[in-house]
């Protein structure tokens, strides 16, 4: 397997605050890898890093080995990473199809791929279809969360980010969605999940990283970590039943 | 019925100046929040720079051009070079200190309003100007009993066009979508691909462009400029956008046109003297019933 996208020794700061310490991973070609953590361990910091919306202290971030430190946020897109930020983050006054267009914003001109990409996201949430014309923020929060997923795939990339797509959704609609994750692994896409609902994550990712207050701790295959008695303990056990209280 | 149907005309001839004008208010705090309080002067700048190209060209208008070409010819040479302004004025007096705060981008533009009104006044002088009589058309007709000015007429289309490509490009087109998208939350736009450097371009070369066509059309329409002018018309186009819903492109469309509306209804049956009254009653109604303006509405987030 041939590395993807690789993070070496990666710090970001927050003014005088410290981050993230450090940290190195990597994700393959074709692999969901997830990163576990609880709040403010640093998970969205790390996405938002590899998105270019935070400057790089120090450490590296490669792409197919091609450095992307000093690449701007709009362009990192049209690398192949697409970004589903925490909280989805769709646009509440614009159209669920407007939300869609954007996400191929970069190709725009390009009306026919555009429609085709349209058509792909439809086939995976057909519930994005029949609301196209509804503002986003009228959407449920899952439906939400679909069409910020449908956004992120517009743009065809070869890396997804997903920041808690599980958040604040109903047990069925959770299984729903890693299930549509794990379909869009089947299709060639490498995923890089962070979650706090580590069990699902761990049932299909390939392999997983422990983010603690801006280090990693523990890494290793999925299985590995499933049954790895630390993790057990912080996020399998009591833990993950201390739903997360975000309003 | 007459008077009535005289004053809706009147009233949407100004009211599409200030349309006009509102847009660039809008589309600015949209995406920038901030009140570009330059924009007025920017408009009145516009008013002079036809006014002398006008003037310079008086007799190639009348000779050659004829009075279509040279007003076509004015208001787009007064859009280019606002738009220009316009994008000047972003890099050298908002876009050094958008990090240090929204207020000071705020006090900044009110330097840059009393800087232009005062260039204007250098250049022109203080006293009124008025575009020449030859290179406006001064053909009045009547329909169906109602007294109409050519250059009313055509004032009307042009704007009507102009709005009508602006609605499109905002609310039509994937790039306007980038446009409302940037407004809403930059960071995810710019997860988009949108460049947010393309955006702002674009508002502050279009808004004042359209602003110093607007100035070209009321240097033509009431023929006397005077450099306060932006004052005037900055402050009701920037009523015009918040009874709109600022922010929002079909709000200051529709802001400006009801405004129009409102002053020249209000000044045939209520007073001329008190007509501006009647327009900054109007915005205060709507601010306490409906703070938001008309079109200005927000859908709420989930979470
Ligand atoms: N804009 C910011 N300014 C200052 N500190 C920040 C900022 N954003 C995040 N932090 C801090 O950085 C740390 C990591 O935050 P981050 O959002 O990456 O955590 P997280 O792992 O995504 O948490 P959660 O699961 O709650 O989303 C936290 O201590 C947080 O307070
Ligand atoms: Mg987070």
């Amino acid at each position: 397997m041939t590395t993807l996208l690789k993070v070496e020794d990666l710090k970001i700061y927050y003014g005088s605050i410290e981050a993230l310490k450090g940290i190195s991973l990597t994700v393959d070609e074709g692999e969901i890898v997830t990163v576990l953590g609880a709040n403010g361990a640093g998970k969205s910091t790390l996405l938002r890093a590899i998105s270019g919306l935070l400057p790089i202290r120090s450490g590296k971030i490669k792409l197919n080995d091609q450095e992307l430190n000093n690449v701007k946020a709009f362009k990192i897109v049209m690398e192949g990473i697409s970004h589903v930020p925490e909280g989805r983050k769709v646009f509440g006054t614009l159209t669920v199809e407007e939300n869609l267009n954007l996400g191929a914003y970069t190709r725009r001109k390009d009306i026919k791929s555009v429609e085709e990409s349209k058509e792909r996201v439809f086939n995976l949430f057909p519930i994005l279809k029949s609301r196209r014309n509804q503002l986003a923020g009228t959407l449920s929060g899952g439906e939400q969360q679909m069409l910020a997923m449908g956004r992120g795939l517009m743009s065809t990339p070869r890396i997804l980010l997903l920041d808690e797509p599980s958040l604040g959704l109903a047990p069925l609609l959770v299984r729903q969605i890693f299930q549509i994750i794990r379909e869009i692994n089947d299709q060639g896409i490498s995923i890089l999940l962070v979650e706090q609902n580590a069990r699902k994550a761990l049932s299909i990712a390939h392999r997983g990283y422990v983010l603690e207050t801006g280090n990693i701790s523990i890494s290793g295959l999925a299985s590995d970590l499933k049954s790895n008695q630390k993790v057990q303990e912080a996020y399998l056990g009591g833990a993950a039943f201390k739903k997360k209280n975000r309003v | 019925m007459r008077i009535f149907l005289e004053q809706m005309l009147n009233g949407l001839t100004i009211g599409s100046f200030y349309a006009l004008i509102a847009l660039g208010y809008s589309m600015v705090y949209g995406v920038m929040k901030l009140i570009n309080f330059a924009h007025g002067d920017l408009f009145a700048l516009g008013s002079y720079l036809g006014f002398t190209l006008l003037v310079w060209g008086n007799a190639y208008v009348t000779s050659h051009v004829g009075l279509a070409g040279g007003m076509i010819a004015a208001m787009l040479i007064a859009a280019i070079g606002i738009g220009i302004a316009g994008i000047i004025i972003e890099r050298i007096a908002y876009r050094p200190i958008y990090s240090v705060g929204r207020l000071p981008a705020v006090v900044s533009a009110l330097g840059v309003s009393i800087f232009l009104e005062n260039i204007i006044m250098v250049i022109w002088g203080p006293r009124y100007q008025a575009y020449p009589v030859s290179v406006v058309p001064t053909l009045r007709f009547e329909i169906g009993g109602i007294h109409v000015t050519l250059l009313q007429i055509v004032i009307l289309i042009l704007s009507f066009v102009l709005l009508a490509v602006l609605y499109y490009i905002i609310q039509k087109t994937t790039f306007g979508a980038a446009i409302r998208a940037s407004a809403l939350d930059r960071d995810t736009a710019a997860l988009m691909g949108i460049n947010i450097e393309t955006i702002i371009f674009f508002i502050f070369a279009l808004g004042p462009a359209l602003g110093g066509t607007a100035g070209v059309m009321v240097g033509m329409y009431y023929r006397q400029i005077s450099f306060t002018m932006g004052w005037n018309y900055g402050l009701k186009a920037f009523t015009a956008t918040i009874l709109g819903g600022i922010g929002n492109i079909p709000g200051a469309m529709l802001g400006g046109l009801l405004l129009g509306v409102f002053e020249m209804l209000g000044s045939a049956y209520i007073s001329t003297a008190y007509k501006d009254v009647f327009v900054f009653l109007i915005l205060i109604l709507v601010l306490i019933f409906r703070p938001r303006g008309l079109l200005g509405e927000k859908v709420a987030e989930k979470v």
